[in-house]
């Protein structure tokens, strides 16, 4: 099963722990993320279900290509990543 | 519960101030979301609860509730626009795809044709509804689908939005928005159909044979008199007006020292009564480098510049289209700036008040 970490600064606005989740692609890994945990959806992707603007996930270590439709694939041990950008002040 | 004009809610870039007292009495004695970026917040007074938006840039935006004035905050459902239909080619006036997705909520009011219901207009340009206290959203679809919303376009903000939302005293189910930049619609069923009432506006930025047009009109603010609602109050990006024929026509006003500004704001029984506060200029957006507000009390034939107790030198003030409000009493008006300063008044603003010149830049205000 995939592992996905989330961003601390995401924890401070909803409880998000690392989570093990089955998932070829990350559209599927995340759709099972957001079954279980629903108003984490929204703070990651838009209304579309892209990647929100200044969001960013790693699969092992590489950032994903597909920020519209999450297609990049996972693989059966993968460690997943959700960031953000630092901006602001 | 009914209004509680003693109370403010104050919505700024780093939390939700809770503002008690009038006048000079006035004091800071509650803070929410301390560190968060705040953009506006609702005092529902039919049910007491309180709604506040947020916006937390990289996570979205995001809806909170609280039933205890504050103590405690649920966060509650953010309106979502429908699935875009796939292959649909709609680009905005600089040719960019138009984004289906919230990105701002920019107003928020009490549906009154039904308990717990609201409307909610939001960047890029959608409005909702809600029957059960913020728990689900559903577009309008009708707005959204009018053939000359996708005409709509963002200025300050990349996308265009609803702002004003006035709902109609004499019939809950007529409710008349704002856009910026997008004109004035009205509808008066509830949402099923919706007409522009822009007769009368016009804008320098636009060629002239296009300078009338209702999808360019840059409404910033409108208000509704409550005590005759058949006069409506704007703030346009290019000037003032007033609706004396219930949005059949708009007459241009002459306000000193200018008629560019943001917000407005009408008194609750005397249609005639109503303030602005002018910023320098479209192109050099402060104030004059001193803070006025700017009162009619015959309509918008005359007006008279409020000045007591507001900084008249080296101020450089703007405030924002939501950051001026008059509670219920007709008395009291409250507004805050981009520079973190918050004035009060209890005598209609014949003498104002500072409550804090410390705040964080000011998104809005409104009398519980």
């Amino acid at each position: 099963m995939a592992e996905v970490t989330f961003t601390p600064n995401l924890k401070r606005h909803v409880d998000c722990p690392t989570v093990e989740v089955e998932g070829a692609t990350v559209a599927e890994v995340l759709a099972r993320v957001f079954a279980a945990n629903p108003r984490l959806r929204g703070y990651v992707v838009d209304d579309q279900g892209a990647l929100r603007k200044h969001m960013v996930v790693f699969i092992d270590g590489q950032q994903i290509v597909d920020r519209d439709r999450l297609g990049d694939p996972v693989g059966p041990t993968s460690e997943l990543y959700v960031m953000q950008a630092l901006s602001g002040g | 519960m009914g209004a509680d004009t003693d109370t403010l809610l104050v919505s700024t870039r780093k939390g939700l101030f809770t503002v008690t007292g009038r006048g000079a009495g006035a004091r800071i004695t509650g803070a929410s979301f301390v560190g968060d970026n705040v953009t506006l917040a609702l005092a529902d007074r039919r049910d007491g609860a309180w709604y506040a938006a947020l916006d937390h840039g990289h996570f979205g935006t995001k809806l909170h509730r609280s039933d205890d004035r504050g103590a405690t905050w649920t966060e509650i459902a953010t309106p979502a626009y429908p699935p875009r239909p796939e292959g649909l080619d709609e680009k905005d006036m600089w040719g960019r795809q138009i984004p289906w997705s919230t990105k701002l909520v920019w107003a928020l009011e009490p549906a009154l044709d039904a308990d717990g219901a609201l409307w909610c207009g939001t960047l890029p340009g959608g409005l909702f509804r809600s029957d059960d206290r913020g728990g689900s959203w559903a577009i309008v679809d009708s707005l959204w689908h009018h053939p000359l919303r996708p005409k709509w376009s963002g200025g300050g903000a990349d996308q265009p939005g609803i702002h004003s939302i006035c709902v109609d005293p004499r019939d809950p189910r007529t409710v008349v928005v704002g856009v910026s930049t997008g004109g004035v619609w009205r509808t008066r069923d509830a949402g099923a159909t919706w007409t522009a009432h822009c007769e009368g506006m016009t804008n320098t930025y636009s060629p002239p044979e296009q300078a009338g047009n209702p999808e360019y009109q840059d409404v910033h603010r409108i208000v509704q008199a409550p005590g005759r609602p058949e006069v409506f109050w704007v703030q346009h990006h290019c000037g003032a007006y007033r609706s004396g024929d219930d949005l059949a026509s708009w007459q241009p006003l002459t306000i000193a020292p200018s008629s560019f500004g943001f917000c407005v704001a009408v008194h609750p029984t005397d249609a005639d009564q109503a303030w602005f506060v002018p910023a320098q200029s479209d192109q050099k957006r402060t104030a004059h480098g001193r803070v006025v507000v700017a009162r009619t009390r015959d309509g918008g034939q005359t007006f008279t510049q409020l000045t007591a107790g507001l900084p008249q030198e080296h101020a450089y003030d703007l405030v924002y289209r939501h950051a001026f409000d008059l509670a219920a009493d007709g008395d009291q008006l409250a507004f805050g700036s981009t520079t973190g300063n918050l004035w009060v008044t209890d005598d209609q603003g014949d003498r104002w008040h500072t409550v804090s010149q410390t705040l964080p830049p000011i998104y809005a205000v409104r009398y519980v």
